[in-house]
């Protein structure tokens, strides 16, 4: 391509971080620039580096935490860590004992920095503009909010990564969809991304990495873009991506990893060339009015399945995956979703459960109480964002709404880590996957913004939160 | 790994869309370390009651199904979490290909790195071969070809690499070693503060 014909901000990164170029034999190698690393799906990737006596490459661009599979029960501050169950325990300690035997950074778990790895990614400062950055997992998508290449890999990938620094990539295709107009009062990012999911379906962007653009996008914060990209893989995208700006420079400032001095100044330079230029041409392009959106909840078991939450659930007519969908879900075509009681809300995941996200529930929780019967969890993305929390006060009023504030981690998200639903609970959360049994077997979810989460939790039942604030 | 060149199969169907990598795997049993060990959890939410019993209605616990090793699903298979214990477990069973008109992209980069076959195909192929469950196939990698028993044969798309590793049973780590020059010379060339050190 010649430097003069318009590039996209993937095209950009994309031809940056390319090792060997693609021939007819061969697909592309790219280069990595941060690998972050998680108990679940790193285990067997270090057994083929010992297996086949290789080194990492470059422990320097690896960083280790443990979120999956680890408790988020409150504990005292110093108290050694306990982890009940013993294979993840095991699971655990493998992390540590690689980390330490390949020389590879870990925030583990009682460490100031440990938490869910795509939130400790950005808030250190590791995440920035134009890397690439992978991660055994498919929410690396996350990352993209800074204009970062970033998505999930598997185990084998992991070891690749580990071992060569690289990754054997075939070119994806590239997806604009283009937010105009504003979000109302009381629509977050949250409800922006479901939208998109319910109208492109979930593999409506496979093979694409989708870049999020227009005004709409443009106003949103630093981690309300995050929460955006971190779903694109909902669509079945590759990665989502957003060109940075100066709320992306102002969030990066004075981060521990971010560059600083002169070095900054240079980082800063090339930043601002990486946004798509002018006349760029991307394979599709969606467009999305966001001053037409309502708050969005999910009634099926995909994230696809989502409808504005004064809505009804559709008619599944002769489609077998809705009408097992509703059969999971005990739920009737025609049916209006507000008013049904709910049993746990969870407010968490790598998809809200940063500082902005509590502070909005809490604006719900303040002067109100749980409502009786309901269980509710507020499960802070990481350490750091969990002291921000207490410094400003939300912690109490989590806890005197009668809510229970945990440590940090992935908890009900995944409800591999001691957090889960029971058979048949109803529950409103703000994390990313309502699959069949993801949060625990049997249990149905209905995925939803913090502010919609925590309308159910003081309502007990689902609730549109801009009637609940009056 | 194993190579793959040509075999013949009986098949079972689960002809489900979006089947995700939590029905195929749940993630309450993702606490291993090793590679080995996951067939007995494939789809257990779908394949065992909650007292664990087999559910005698899914096609995994037919009798018949023991012994296919190509399973034909439906769109968007593999779709959600990256996990590859989901290619495990589908190998721990004893499956060597997946048939489905489109599989999710991470699951199928998963699947071929670790020689099981994602297969698409289109339509018809799809209805021929889920309305015939339990009928032998014949995957071809080779030929690039799959054969029906009813004499249907559909050609498969399969990236070229992808193909000539599980033909010779290269992984493709292997390929990356030998990358070693082009590497160093991309760090020499841009450890700058766009890629930056992280530490
Ligand atoms: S919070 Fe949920 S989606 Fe995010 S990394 Fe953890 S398990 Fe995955």
């Amino acid at each position: 391509m010649s430097d003069r014909a318009p590039r996209t901000l993937f095209d950009k990164v994309w031809e940056a971080h390319l090792v060997r170029r693609a021939t007819d034999d061969t697909p592309a190698v790219l280069y990595v620039d941060l690998h972050l690393v998680h108990e679940v799906t790193s285990p067997q990737a270090f057994a083929i580096l010992r297996e086949r006596g290789l080194r990492v490459r470059r422990p320097d661009r690896t960083v280790a935490t443990m979120d999956h599979s680890t408790p988020t029960t409150p504990r005292r501050a110093g108290s050694p860590v306990e982890i009940p169950d013993r294979e993840a325990a095991a699971q655990v300690k493998a992390l540590e004992a690689n980390c330490r035997e390949f020389g590879i950074p870990l925030y583990a778990l009682g460490n100031e920095r440990q938490g869910i790895v795509h939130v400790i990614g950005p808030e250190l400062g590791l995440t920035r503009p134009g890397m690439t950055i992978v991660c055994g997992d498919s929410h690396t998508s996350t990352h993209g909010a800074f204009g970062a290449l970033a998505f999930g890999i598997g185990t084998s990938e992991v070891g690749h990564v580990l071992a060569t620094q690289c990754l054997l990539q075939a070119r994806p295709r590239t997806l604009a969809v283009e937010a105009e107009g504003r979000l109302p009062a009381g629509v977050t990012a949250k409800d922006l991304i479901l939208a998109l999911i319910a109208r492109i379906g979930i593999g409506g962007a496979t093979g694409h990495v989708i870049e999020y653009r227009g005004p709409a996008v443009r106003a949103l914060s630093m981690e309300e873009r995050m929460t955006v990209c971190n779903m694109s893989i909902e669509a079945g995208a590759r990665a989502g991506m957003v060109a940075p700006d100066d709320t992306t420079f102002e969030y990066l400032s004075g981060r521990p990893h971010a560059p600083q001095g002169p070095q900054w100044d240079a980082a800063l330079e090339s930043w601002r060339r990486l946004p798509t230029d002018d006349g760029a041409v991307f394979d599709r392009e969606v467009r999305l009015d966001a001053s037409a959106l309502e708050p969005m909840i999910t009634y099926g078991t995909n994230p696809g399945m989502g409808i504005p939450i004064r809505g009804t659930v559709p008619d599944p007519g002769g489609n077998p995956t809705l009408q097992r969908a509703l059969a999971y879900m005990g739920l009737e075509p025609g049916q209006k979703l507000l008013g049904r009681p709910v049993d746990v809300v969870f407010i968490g995941s790598c998809t809200n459960s940063r500082l902005s996200d509590l502070r909005q529930a809490a604006t719900v929780f303040a002067g109100r109480r749980v409502a009786p019967g309901v269980r509710v969890l507020v499960v802070p993305g990481s350490q750091q964002v969990k002291r921000q929390a207490e410094a400003e006060g939300l912690d109490r009023i989590f806890r005197e709404a009668g809510a229970d504030w945990r440590e940090s981690g992935c908890s009900l998200c995944i409800a591999m880590n001691g957090d889960r639903l029971e058979a048949g609970q109803y529950a409103v959360s703000t994390s990313n996957r309502n699959f069949e049994g993801r949060q625990g077997a049997g249990g149905r979810t209905f995925l939803a913004s913090p502010l919609t989460a925590a309308a159910a939790a003081v309502t007990g039942r689902i609730a549109d939160a801009r009637e609940v604030l009056g | 790994m194993e190579r793959l060149t040509t075999f013949t199969s009986t098949t079972v169907v689960f002809d489900a869309d979006d089947v995700d990598t939590d029905q195929v795997i749940p993630a309450r049993f993702l606490k291993g370390t090793a590679r080995s060990g996951w067939g007995a959890h494939l789809f257990a939410d779908r394949r065992y009651d909650a007292e664990g019993r087999p559910r005698p209605e899914f096609p995994l616990n037919h009798p018949a199904a023991q012994a296919a090793r190509v399973l034909v699903a439906g769109r968007n298979f593999g779709c959600g979490s990256s996990r590859e214990h989901a290619v495990w477990a589908l190998q721990g069973f004893g499956f060597r290909a997946v048939v489905a008109p489109s599989f999710a992209d991470i699951f199928r980069g998963n699947a071929l790195k670790n020689g099981l076959l994602p297969v698409v195909v289109d339509e018809a192929v799809h209805g021929r071969l889920v309305s015939a469950p339990g009928s032998p196939v014949t995957v071809d990698l080779e030929a690039q070809k799959l054969s029906l028993a009813d004499g249907t044969e559909a050609g498969f798309v399969i990236d070229p690499f992808a193909r000539y590793c599980l033909l010779n049973g290269i992984d493709e780590l292997q390929f990356l070693l030998g990358q070693e020059e082009a590497i160093a010379a991309h760090e020499r060339r841009a450890d700058s503060p766009i890629g930056g050190s992280t530490s």
